[in-house]
């Protein structure tokens, strides 16, 4: 089974330098393309590919870059923005690919810079992450001293400037246009589509945002080819995925495998199972903002079209799972705590209703609640859905609330009806 | 115009727009917040949800905010159903949430946009049972009032008040539902436009401070529409009276003039009406006493010949007797008019003492640029633009004026004239409809179109200008007329002594001009200089000349400078000259305080030299001190009449206040003295009356007759009443009297009415009294007065132009369309200090410098001096310094001004201890220490 993304990584040891990764193959698809293909051709081996974004939404990042203007009338500079801003509650796939292998991002960073010619490149980091800055900031300066970075990269005339960007840290940021904002120094609110980034983005000029592990396939896909990277995986759309448990498993972490394994295998072959005493009762497959699934849909494919049609979002790949030791509504009310607080009070449906919602979760939570709370919280549901709000974060917010209320509505009732909650002492 | 679809219904309505705009075009009662005609959209309060549907086969549909979405052709939307109106509902149920419901006590009810979008989506009962959420409030100053509990975080408020007005010092704090909006730290809002919250403020949070001093339900104030009397640009403005005392100002859409904004001077300047200095009841001195008056301010006047004469019928047949008596025995009556005061009272005045014997009020130099003024405005073959069009400018030039201190809404507009051509090319590149508005403002980050600034200190303006220039009048003039020339140097004035400095700049001036589709060139009489403004004009003549629609706006200091130059007359200069000559013997000074115009010295002289002086004014002040006959007179808010503003636009205004037996329009007064047929009975003339006659002896105002329909040409019953609806107290106001209820005041003067009953639809366009319409009881009831949104109102923007026809110039003489070079008067002299004026947006204008809340923004006078200059002198700022001014010795604080060429002193103009000051004029070279 390959692992191009996690080949270099030594967990708990220090990351390669640059020499060490050159050493070892790296840098040669950044040689490939820019010496062999021209940018055009570089973004249709990326389309090939069916490479889709892994940072939640699963645009084909091949077509995303198309939309860029090119030639030589188009507005200058563009700019190739990665989104390191891993804030998904139970997320941390983009963490170990930044703390682990730095030169792979860059490796990536400079092709997909170079495919929409865009001058200059950011990594807006979250907050948190300060073992990745402390490395990335050492890379970056190896990369520029080497040639990979900075004026006619290997005498190619091709020329790329890369910043490192440290977030102040908010939630909202890993919000593509949001994190737009935020990088010109604004609040971080998103802003509405269109114009799409890719025409109107940073500073109001073409943009590309595309999340790290996005990113860090590109090399293998120039390396490669389209074919090799299709053939990785066990769904319709290419490559490798980082999965994660988290939650009360055996063996909690991450592991690359085939796009499409199943949620069976991820939890009971390669987390171990669950912990003895505790049953599995559901799961957020792709992070805190994605439906539950159950112990029934063990056998869907965790991919880009079969977790929807289980009803819930592939999102961020990694998984969160609830057993029966734990309280669903103390765990529905500790997301929507945290998506309340992270709301960037721009809209208000998300900035009043999410609140709200959390505080009703809580007065279920300790005994407060109310049967007519319920109908309240299934109709917010639908009113904070997609459409409604002004992008993702509330409907995503409400994701694991309402499938809550669909698989363990007999939990909120009892907690309502017994005045206090089973699992608490 | 495209085809869409609302509930199944066709209609036709303008492409370029939201579903949004459209809706309410069309009359549609679909509830909003953030979306604001002059700000835009940006979907952030998700209240205008709406279903749009793909065909009409799709019975499914999705909901989507209607004013993020663009009208096409085609498009098919329900504002009815069920599940948008449940939305919209939901909507308010979330802004409710921490709402106070603290409609009792807000001053906001009754003309709440929360209270009628809540209302309108249906929500009625509170479904959360918890607590809600507190925030501390500010001291914003003496304008606003902060009360954050009642914020709907619709961010209108940060987006006018930084995005559209440019302001720093009030932000958004804070994220998720702790959003908060206000100032770093407590402190007055900085801004000249702050007090537009109270009306951008969809509820109580901005609400406006100087009403508190004298509450009122809004439902109770009497109004009428007005205009601004406290600069030239005649701002349309909805003024409330209640009991006697004016409450408030609030702005009146007029989509030529002010659109949907007004300035804190013309906001909050409106107290003066109610002011203790104000004179209610005639005076009659004798000449002995005048004398005393003056010297001891009037304490001991009745003792020593004072005679008021009360409130009676009699006082005004005796002080008219009085007044015709001096007229009779008098060698010849000058009439000192006023720029301040209405077309009618100024016409009636020179009607009064004969044409060749009225003198406009104003010192010579200010009457020539006033009436250079009217000449441009008729004259020139560039546009004439309106204060409105300011914004469409793409490229503008402002020549020596201070805009944002003597004409604040202009620099308003002119802030919004830089994002012309970068949002043009957002819209044209990137295909981003204009109403999108942070998409636009993305697109365009930072970038502006072209301004240049000259003028002869640092001003805000410079900070949306590509290049400022900093000079003497004389450099300035001599910089337009190089830029004049290198558009059209066939005919233009090659201007002599253009430094290189200049010459770079002009070439950059003129190309870009050269390269605009609609260059603006501003300037204006506030200066002081004839050579900079008509080197302005030169600018613009050059620009049409060569093909361009060019334009040219100019700023002029009073609410009828333009009035009173067409009008015509002698300058106090001339005046008193006839006074000094024993030419003339008698005075009639109306609305006018010759100590602000002259030189006490010379003021003093001339109303001691003439043997009789009538004094027709509303406020105590100097001149009426020292007057044999004092006429107390209506202000603004008690008289009507016509204003001509800076763009030669005619504008009516409408008494407020209930009439009174003896505060008359001084065209009342003026008219009742002169009239042939007077037998000791007291018999006012109508509005009516002296418009007919005004347009019959003066053709050039003819067109006055046509700004609303006259009084006489509507019915009773079918006028338009002061009052709302909802008004109180009617029967009980005065029951401690009576307890029946009073006759309401009569009105021959106004097609109005001082009750609650007539007409309250199809209003003609210039009449409008108050915002409302059925559910709409807050001002954003606007759009139902409009033709479409943000469009003309109704029957047409208000107001007509005044001006001569046009001259056909002579084929033979193309330069004869210029201004001839001219050798300024205002250069640097050695051992000489020039001095320049400078304005203050409060304290320059005086009426609005005594109103309470504005007199605590008026600075202290000072002498402003270059840094380099003062470093020389060895200055620090405050010190005082001396220096003569003529004969007279003055000592003052300095202030340091930025951007001040050496050699150079200002004065600031009219504030609080200062005397009047013959500026631009010539100072000695100022010394450390009191002279």
């Amino acid at each position: 089974m390959e692992t191009p993304l996690t080949r270099f990584i030594r967990p708990n040891e220090e990351s390669l330098l640059l020499s060490e990764y050159e050493k070892r193959g790296g840098y040669t698809a950044v040689r490939k393309a820019l010496k062999g293909f021209a940018p055009e051709e570089v973004t249709n081996l990326v389309k090939d590919s069916t490479l889709a974004g892994r940072g939640g939404a699963g645009f084909p990042t091949g077509l995303k870059w198309s939309f860029v203007p090119m030639g030589d009338d188009a507005p200058r500079p563009k700019y190739f923005v990665v989104n390191a801003d891993e804030m998904e509650p139970g997320t941390f796939k983009d963490r170990m690919l930044l703390e682990g292998d730095q030169h792979q991002l860059i490796e990536g960073i400079i092709i997909g810079a170079y495919a929409v010619q865009a001058e200059v490149a950011y990594i807006f980091l979250r907050a948190h992450y300060n073992l990745t800055e402390l490395r990335m900031k050492r890379a970056i300066q190896e990369a520029y001293d080497a040639g990979y970075l900075g004026k006619n990269i290997l005498g190619t005339g091709y020329n790329l400037d890369l910043h490192l960007h440290v977030s102040a840290g908010r939630y909202i940021c890993g919000e593509e246009t949001a994190l737009l904002n935020s990088l010109e120094g604004k609040r971080a609110v998103p802003r509405a589509k269109p114009p799409f980034p890719q025409l109107s983005g940073l500073f109001g000029r073409p943009t590309v945002v595309n999340n790290v592990e996005t990113v860090c396939n590109i090399p293998h896909i120039i390396e490669h080819g389209a074919e090799w990277y299709k053939g990785l995986s066990n769904s319709s759309h290419g490559g490798t995925k980082i999965y994660g448990v988290s939650g009360r498993a055996q063996r909690p972490g991450w592991w690359e495998l085939p796009l499409g394994t199943t949620a069976r295998e991820i939890i009971e072959e390669h987390a171990g199972g669950m912990l003895p005493g505790h049953t599995l009762r559901g799961m957020l497959p792709g992070g805190g903002s994605t439906d539950f699934l159950t112990t029934e849909h063990l056998d869907v494919k965790l991919d880009f079209e079969s977790v929807p049609a289980a009803g819930s979002r592939f999102g961020t790949g990694t998984m969160i799972i609830l057993d029966d030791k734990t309280c669903p509504v103390g765990f529905v009310y500790n997301l929507l705590k945290f998506y309340a607080r992270e709301s960037c009070g721009w809209c208000t449906p998300c900035r009043e209703g999410l609140p709200w919602i959390a505080r009703m979760v809580k007065s279920i939570e300790d005994g407060n609640g109310e049967m007519g709370d319920l109908d309240i919280l299934a109709q917010q549901t639908r009113s904070l859905g997609p459409g409604k709000t002004f992008c993702a974060h509330a409907p995503g917010a409400m994701e694991p609330l309402q499938s809550a209320l669909k698989y363990f509505k007999d939990d909120f009732v009892s907690h309502i009806t017994g005045k206090r909650c089973p699992w608490r002492g | 115009m495209i085809t869409i679809y609302i509930d199944n219904v066709p209609y036709e309505v303008n492409e370029n727009q939201n579903l949004l705009q459209a809706s309410l075009s069309l009359g549609f009662n679909l509830p909003y917040f953030c979306w604001h005609p002059a700000l835009h959209s940006v979907g952030s309060c998700r209240q205008c949800a709406v279903k749009v549907f793909k065909d009409e086969n799709d019975t499914r549909g999705r909901i989507i905010m209607s004013c993020m979405t663009a009208a096409s052709d085609g498009v098919r939307l329900s504002i009815d159903d069920p599940e948008a109106r449940a939305f919209r509902g939901n909507v308010t149920e979330w802004l409710m949430l921490n709402h106070p419901h603290d409609c009792p006590v807000c001053d906001e009810g009754g003309e709440c946009h929360l209270q009628d979008m809540t209302v309108m989506t249906g929500h009625n009962y509170r479904r959360s049972r918890f607590k809600k959420r507190t925030y501390l409030n500010q001291d914003l100053g003496p304008f606003l009032s902060h009360e954050m509990n009642r914020c709907i975080q619709c961010y209108r408020c940060v987006r006018f008040y930084r995005d559209y007005a440019g302001g720093r010092d009030f932000n958004v704090f804070s994220a998720h539902d702790g959003v908060y909006f206000g100032r770093y730290e407590e402190g007055t809002l900085e801004s000249p436009f702050s007090g537009n919250l109270v009306e951008i403020c969809p509820t109580g949070v901005f609400t406006d401070k100087t009403l508190k001093e004298h509450p009122v339900r809004k439902w109770d104030l009497q109004t009428s529409p007005s205009i601004c009397a406290q600069c030239g640009l005649g701002c349309n403005t909805i003024v409330g009276e209640r009991y006697g005392t004016l409450r408030r100002v609030l702005n009146r859409y007029n989509g030529r003039v002010n659109r949907y904004f007004l300035c804190d001077r013309g906001r909050y300047g409106y107290e003066f009406v109610n002011h203790p200095d104000r004179l209610r009841e005639p005076t009659l001195r004798s000449r002995e006493s005048v004398r005393v008056s003056a010297d001891s301010n009037g304490e001991s006047g009745v003792e020593s010949g004072e005679r008021n004469l009360g409130r009676s019928v009699e006082a005004i047949t005796e002080t008219t007797d009085r007044v015709r008596s001096i007229i009779g025995r008098s060698r010849k009556v000058i009439g000192i008019g006023s720029p301040t005061a209405s077309l009618e009272s100024n016409y009636a005045l020179r009607n009064l003492v004969g044409v060749e014997n009225f003198s406009s009020g104003l010192p010579q130099r200010e009457d020539e640029l006033n009436k250079l003024v009217a000449r441009v405005l008729s004259e020139t073959a560039a546009h004439t633009v309106s204060l409105a069009e300011i914004e469409h400018a793409d490229a503008v030039f402002v020549l020596g004026e201070d805009v944002v201190n003597v004409a604040p809404l202009a620099e308003l507009a002119l802030r919004q004239s830089v994002r012309t051509t970068p949002d043009a090319t957002a819209e044209a590149q990137l295909h981003i409809p204009d109403w999108d508005d942070r998409a636009v403002r993305e697109a365009v980050q930072d970038k502006k179109g072209p301004m240049f600034v000259a003028t002869p200190y640092a001003v805000s303006l410079d900070e949306f200008a590509v290049r400022s220039y900093r000079g003497t009048p004389e450099d300035i003039a001599i910089l337009a007329n190089a830029v004049a020339h290198i558009i059209d140097p066939e005919n233009a004035p090659a201007p002599d002594h253009v430094g290189e400095t200049e010459r770079v700049l002009a070439e950059t001036i003129a190309g870009t001009l050269g390269l605009a589709a609609k260059p603006l060139i501003v300037s204006g009489t506030t200066l002081g200089s004839k050579a900079v403004l008509e080197a302005a004009a030169n600018v613009a003549t050059a620009l049409a000349e060569e093909g361009k629609d060019a334009g040219i706006f100019m700023t002029v200091s009073e609410s009828n400078s333009v009035g009173t130059a067409f009008l015509g007359g002698m300058s106090l200069d001339e005046a008193n000259e006839k006074i000094s000559s024993g030419e003339a013997d008698t005075l009639i000074v109306m609305e006018n305080d010759l100590y602000r115009r002259m030189d006490t010295s010379q003021a003093d002289f001339m109303l001691q030299k003439a043997e009789q002086v009538i004094v027709l004014d509303y406020l105590r002040s100097p001149t009426s001190q020292r007057a044999d006959v004092v006429v107390p007179v209506g202000t603004v808010a008690e008289s009507s009449g016509t204003f001509v503003n800076n763009e030669g636009r005619a504008q009516r205004f409408y008494e407020v206040m209930n009439p009174d037996e003896i505060v008359q329009s001084s065209w009342k007064w003026l008219n009742l003295f002169g009239n042939p047929y007077y037998e000791g009975k007291v018999i006012w003339d109508s509005l009516d009356y002296m418009l007919d006659t005004i347009a019959r002896q003066m053709p050039l105002f003819a067109p006055i007759k046509q700004i609303a329909p006259s009084a006489s040409s509507v019915k009773n019953g079918l006028r338009i009443p002061r009052e709302s609806h909802r008004f109180s107290g009617r029967t009980a106001t005065g029951a401690n009297i009576s307890v029946h209820e009073p006759k309401p005041p009569q009105d021959s003067d106004t097609p109005m009415s001082y009750t609650m009953e007539g007409r309250r639809s199809q209003i003609p366009p210039a009449l409008i009294a108050r915002l409302w319409a059925p559910r709409w009881n807050s001002v954003q009831a606007l759009t139902r007065f409009q033709e479409e949104v943000d469009g003309p109102l109704r029957g047409g923007d208000p107001g007509v132009k005044i001006g001569a026809p046009r001259a056909k110039r002579e084929e033979s003489d193309p330069s004869a369309a210029y201004f001839p070079q001219r050798d300024e008067a205002l250069h640097i002299e050695e051992g000489k200090l020039l001095l320049l004026p400078s304005y203050h947006i409060y304290g320059s204008e005086p009426t609005s410098a005594i109103s309470a809340a504005v007199s605590k923004r008026v600075p202290k006078p000072y002498i402003g001096l270059s840094a380099a200059d003062a470093e020389s002198m060895g200055l620090a700022e405050g010190d005082t310094v001396g220096f003569t001014v003529g004969d007279k010795q003055i000592s003052l604080p300095y202030h340091k001004v930025k951007g001040l060429p050496s050699g150079v002193g200002v004065l600031p103009v009219g504030l609080t201890g200062t005397e009047h000051f013959a500026v631009p004029g010539w100072g000695t070279i100022p010394q450390k220490g009191e002279l």
